[in-house]
């Protein structure tokens, strides 16, 4: 299995603060690879680092071989690599389908002043974006919600819909924050299935989570991290037997534990 | 079906403006409104610019900048190089691109209150300069700045000599008019095609729009310089029309009045900066009569509006619509 995604020996300062500390792993191709540690470990800047949101203050990250640490967002996003957000992140006022369309952007195949002037290319790319932003509407069952102002929907739907963007962009991995945060138990089921069926379309899923329950149902390997070092990598089995993933976490008194 | 439609709305406006409108002037006699309209075409525009920065999620405070800007363009190369007017319309915007795209890029990166900061200083800064450079000739102005050519192509003339003209308000009137109406229907395409969605997603989130891939470092520096372009539009048209322009010619309180036009006509809008300007202009104009207590009344009125119209004029056409 070819390795997409390269983390090495990323560290990252801020200040005196160490968030990350020399991690190191890679993302295999169409894996879902969780990263979980308590509260502060530094999983949320390890997401920004691999996204190019922030830059590591040493080591890289490289896609397919390539360094991507150090590019603009929307270049790393270009090659493939996209985030989701943790907090809902959607465009509030647009609807839920112009939300998706938008997401489309990287896909055009015509400038800004085709899109202005209204070219045969442009054009193209319009019908070809709306049909493909109603299949991944439909795809996470948002249909019945499809012309409603994002901002109105349910927790639930909002977090398929920042999926829904995040596919839109025709990623090669995924980035997904916290995708079960705040969801109850049938939510939960829901989106698991939601981004099994992501993988399915052969995208690649790295994903940040909370919810020790629906990691352990999901992931192919897990990669655990405290006090921004990485203290254990490998299948849910094996880090749910791992003696020091189990002291990390009962030292920092969790008990929603859920191995 | 919407085109057609679209098409009919902008005749029977354009029919009104260029015809009604005149009609009626001359019929009572009010030739003075001849002015009072140039002036409205002409500050829409340039409040049009202000707009497009809201689009992007900016407060721009700093349109008097361009205005002044367009408007020495025009002014000097007209006088000192003798080029047609009508030449130096285009080149006055686009000179106001040029220059905000080299303050654009760093003052961008500023968000809400600081980036708001930064451009009403840039108002001020503008008027210095204008002061200070020789070629601008100072605190003196530049005045008796000659009147528009006349353009022919292949000997058919187009817009005659405005010097030969008995009466030239008219002329500038129709042109600024014109000009108005190509602006703004420039903007409704921009607005209505892919560009206005990209720009509505910078607005509502950059980070989220950066993560699909939208460059919005490029995106601002363009709507910025579309910005700066009608500024500097509005503000040459202004020149030639009062033939002399000083450092004083645009001012702070002209910037805050071309971000007022916009929020008072409705943000969500392409018409909104035409309509608030209209609606402001006149109704300052119609308060004259209360003397020393005009400021208050319009202030009054004006934090009202924005109170109980918080999405601007517009927004109760829309209302109407959403019910019906």
């Amino acid at each position: 299995m070819t390795e997409l995604l390269q983390i090495k020996a990323v560290t990252k300062r801020f200040g005196g603060l160490v968030a990350v500390n020399n991690v190191s792993f890679a993302v295999r191709e169409r894996e879902i690879l969780s990263v979980i540690g308590p509260n502060g470990a530094g999983k949320s800047t390890l997401f920004k680092l691999i996204s190019s949101f922030l830059n590591p203050t040493s080591g890289e990250v490289l896609f397919r071989g390539e360094r991507i640490s150090g590019l603009a967002p929307h270049i790393v996003a270009r090659k493939g690599v996209v985030r989701t957000f943790q907090e809902t992140t959607i465009f509030k006022g647009m609807t839920v389908r112009d939300n998706v369309i938008i997401a489309h952007h990287l896909r055009s195949n015509a400038s800004l002043a085709g899109f202005y002037l209204g070219t045969n290319t442009a054009r193209r790319d319009e019908d070809e974006f709306g049909r493909s932003a109603d299949e991944i509407i439909d795809f996470l069952d948002l249909g019945v919600q499809r012309h409603e102002i994002a901002s109105t929907l349910p927790h639930g739907h909002l977090r398929a819909l920042g999926i829904a963007i995040g596919l839109a962009t025709n990623p090669t991995v995924v980035l997904l924050d916290e995708p079960f945060a705040g969801m109850n138990h049938d939510e939960t089921v829901r989106a698991v299935e939601m981004v099994r069926g992501v993988r399915k379309r052969g995208v690649t899923v790295l994903l940040v989570e909370h919810d020790m329950p629906a990691v352990m149902n999901i992931s192919d390997r897990i990669v655990v991290l405290n006090f921004g070092v990485k203290i254990a990598e490998g299948t849910p089995k094996e880090i749910q037997e791992n003696e020091k993933v189990i002291e990390a976490y009962l030292g920092a008194e969790d008990e929603t534990i859920g191995f | 079906m919407k085109r057609t439609r679209n098409i009919l709305a902008v005749a029977v406006f354009m029919l009104v403006v260029l015809v009604g409108v005149p009609w009626l002037i001359e019929a009572t006699g009010r030739l003075d409104l001849y002015y009072t309209l140039t002036s409205v075409a002409l500050l829409s525009i340039a409040s049009a610019g202000v707009w497009v920065t809201f689009y992007i999620g900016r407060i721009n405070i700093g349109q008097g900048a361009f205005a002044l800007m367009g408007g020495y363009v025009s002014a000097i190369l007209v006088v000192q190089y003798g080029v047609s007017f009508w030449l130096t319309l285009p080149l006055a915007g686009l000179f106001c691109a040029a220059a905000s795209v080299l303050i654009g890029l760093p003052i961008l990166r500023l968000r809400g209150v600081y980036f708001a900061m930064v451009t009403l200083v840039l108002t001020e800064v503008a008027r210095l300069l204008a002061l200070a450079l020789p070629i601008t000739n100072g605190a003196k102005g530049m005045v008796s700045i000659p009147l528009p050519g006349g353009i022919s192509i292949f000997g058919l003339t187009i817009l005659p000599d405005f010097a030969t003209l008995a009466n030239p308000r008219p002329a500038f009137y129709l042109v600024s008019v014109v000009l108005m109406v190509l602006c703004f229907a420039a903007l409704y395409r921009l607005v209505h095609s892919r560009i206005g969605k990209l720009c509505q997603s910078l607005q509502q989130n950059e980070e989220l729009a950066s993560s699909i891939g939208v460059n919005i470092a490029y995106l601002r520096v363009i709507a910025y310089a579309i910005s700066s372009f009608l500024g500097g539009l509005g503000g040459a048209m202004f020149v030639a029309i009062s033939q002399s322009i000083y450092p004083s010619s645009f001012t702070v309180t002209d910037s805050v009045n071309f971000m007022l036009n916009c929020f008072l006509g409705g943000l969500g809008h392409v018409f909104g900066p035409m309509i608030g300007t209209f609606v402001l202009y006149f109704g300052w104009d119609f308060l004259f009569e209360t003397g020393e207590f005009q400021l208050l009344i319009f202030s009054s009125v004006l934090i009202a509006l924005m109170l109980f119209l918080p999405n601007g004029l517009l927004s109760l056409r829309l209302f109407g619509k959403k019910q019906g």
